[in-house]
């Protein structure tokens, strides 16, 4: 397979893709490069024609220097590791429930998998109105019926609300990476286990847990690529108000309330570090487990 | 202590009854093997005495308890599987010592029990490594290993040797010999080999369709087949068949006689025929001889120095003392 003529063959037809991703990331990222040093204030006349000022490093500056930075990072791994927590966890408690032999497994399964479909924008919106509304929403009356006041969800419990509307969305997702690693597992190893005396407590956490740490590797990095820039179901639940104006949703703001290209630009830039800072650690705590 | 007794155990899947009724003893320090084709229930059997299968009916007994409902790590079996089922994440080490962690025994006196299996199997060498590392045959005998280490009523293998290659599967077959030896403690054989089941057991116990064919030791099943079945599955090559007017001259509906009791030669003898394959292993060569008016293929053994070509036509006798005779429901005749 290796000969010359085979790996310039190769080269020549991987070139198109690999020209069309590059572009597709360098772009934007010069883009953004180039606005983060620019004022860029379209609503007072700046604009590309008319060439842009170069300010330096002061649209840093003034991103960082706001009072809303640190509590969006804040906000965005919040979200973040309490999604990561419930899905990953209720996800396997899940996989383990659809792996044992039941009626209706089929049906069940693709029911299962059914959020993961619904588009975020919607899925939010369903929860908001249909479940979360305080006053007509399921979960007032439900409330109601036990003699409870009911919670206005979207602005006393607003970081959870989000947390818990994002988790159905993931859950889905966690759930069937986690199903298909249980499946995988070779019974013999569990009734070896059985055999020497682990209770189903113990075949859990030496046997089933061990087995599935690549497929919760998996499921973590994914979700955490995806999860660091949710916006939809902040948009259309709180639009950033009640503490849960995340670092995406602060350089949206900046761009398209503010009007202000460059300092979005900058916030953007912070994003990339943000991404990356978390992308490290992830990869140090669990990168591990992909090794073996 | 490893005495095993089942009575009337009964095993069915929904409508389908894999083992019917069934009657069986194991003595104490026995070498049992479990052998028939596969599909024939001696797995299930097996899984039933270890406990990973709920019986449909009947009793399990061991050391003259009720050990019927019993979880199976109470009931102080172990057991090596045909995939070996060692746990992947987890160092040679503490794969054996797993059992002992489970039954909560102290650090020096797991120490202590580790350090001594692995030093009978060889494996101190390799104590430290993950299964991924180590060859099929060191696998198989960590897998002992995990087994040993709970000094256990009785051990179940179930096909260990399968995945093995023939080399390697000669080797284990003498190690497992010589550790049943040196433990004296029962141990339970599963296996479609005939070939195993002969040189390894004390007692063997042929299974077709769940039912027991016959139970005794290998030269008694050799010797003496009660049926067309064991006839045909004990023995390699396959005992060759014979019926019609060959077998009415010996007052029987069928008659079994083995390749190595035929005697071959080139110009005189009782039957004739001709030569087909011919398989040189060296020390013997087996020929396939056609055209005998007898069965279409008989096949005998010969010395390996002897030589026919294929299309010769041989003369063969049998040895009248060791045919088999069998009556129209396939059963011995005495």
């Amino acid at each position: 397979m290796a000969t010359q003529h085979s790996r310039s063959a190769a080269r020549l037809m991987m070139a198109p893709a690999v020209v069309l991703l590059l572009g597709w990331m360098l772009v934007p990222l010069t883009l953004t490069l180039f606005f983060s040093f620019k004022k860029y204030l379209p609503m007072r006349g700046d604009s590309l024609e008319r060439g842009l000022d170069w300010v330096g490093f002061d649209n840093y500056v003034r991103f960082l220097g706001s009072s809303s930075f640190w509590p969006s990072v804040q906000a965005t791994l919040v979200i973040v590791g309490g999604v990561l927590a419930i899905t990953v966890i209720l996800g396997i408690f899940l996989a383990l429930l659809l792996d044992q032999p039941f009626w209706g497994q089929g049906i069940v399964r693709i029911l299962v998998i059914a959020p993961f479909f619904v588009m975020p924008t919607v899925s939010a919106l369903v929860w908001k109105n249909m479940f979360m509304d305080p006053i007509n929403g399921i979960l007032a009356h439900l409330w109601r019926f036990f003699g409870a006041e009911p919670v206005s969800w979207l602005s006393d419990a607003s970081v959870q609300s989000i947390i818990l509307i994002v988790s159905w969305q993931w859950l889905p997702f966690a759930t069937l990476i986690l199903l298909t690693a249980i499946q995988s597992l070779d019974s013999e190893q569990l009734e070896a286990a059985e055999m020497d005396g682990a209770p189903p407590v113990k075949r859990f956490f030496y046997i089933i847990l061990p087995h599935l740490g690549r497929a919760i590797t998996i499921v973590i990095l994914i979700q955490t690529i995806f999860l660091l820039s949710i916006f939809a179901e902040i948009f259309v639940t709180t639009g950033g108000a009640f503490g849960t104006r995340t670092l995406t949703y602060l350089i949206f703001q900046r761009v398209i309330d503010s009007q202000n290209i460059g300092l979005g630009s900058a916030g953007g830039v912070y994003a990339i570090i943000l991404a990356n800072i978390v992308a490290i650690f992830l990869m140090r705590i669990v990168g591990k487990n992909l090794d073996q | 202590m490893g005495r095993i007794v089942l009575e009337k155990v009964k095993k069915s899947f929904g409508d389908v009854t894999v083992i019917p009724p069934l009657d069986l003893e194991i003595n104490d320090g026995e070498f049992v093997v479990f052998v028939g084709p596969s599909g024939c229930g001696k797995s299930t059997l097996l899984r039933l005495i270890a406990g990973l299968e709920d019986v449909s009916g009947g009793k399990i007994e061991i050391d003259g308890n009720d050990a019927t409902f019993i979880p199976p790590a109470k009931r102080g079996l172990a057991m090596v599987f045909q995939s070996y089922a060692l746990y992947p994440h987890m160092t040679v080490r503490k794969n054996i010592a797993f059992p002992l962690r489970m039954a909560k025994l102290d650090q020096a006196e797991i120490d202590r029990r580790v350090n001594n299996a692995a030093e009978v199997l060889n494996l101190s060498d390799y104590i430290d490594r993950r299964p991924g590392q180590l060859s099929g045959g060191q696998r198989q005998r960590v897998a002992i290993g995990r087994a040993i280490v709970r000094e256990p009523a009785a051990f179940l293998f179930d096909e260990p040797l399968s995945n093995l290659d023939a080399a390697l599967r000669v080797g284990m077959r003498l190690e497992i010999s010589e550790l049943h030896k040196r433990l004296k403690t029962t141990m339970i054989y599963v296996t479609h080999d005939q070939v195993e089941a002969m040189t390894m057991a004390d007692k063997i116990v042929v299974l077709r369709a769940g039912n027991i064919e016959q139970v005794g030791s290998p030269l008694e099943l050799y010797r003496a087949p009660k049926n067309l079945f064991v006839a045909g599955f004990i023995g390699s090559p396959k005992m060759n068949f014979i019926e019609g007017e060959e077998a009415a001259k010996h007052g029987a509906h069928t008659i079994g006689i083995r390749p190595e009791h035929i005697e071959v030669s080139g110009d005189k003898g009782a039957w004739s025929g001709v030569v087909g394959v011919s398989e040189h292993l060296g020390s013997d060569t087996f020929f396939h001889i056609h055209e005998t008016g007898l069965a279409e293929t008989i096949t005998v053994r010969a010395d390996g120095e002897v030589d026919f070509k294929h299309g010769d036509r041989i003369h063969l006798t049998p040895r009248e003392d060791v045919i088999h005779k069998f009556d129209a429901n396939g059963l011995r005749i005495e």
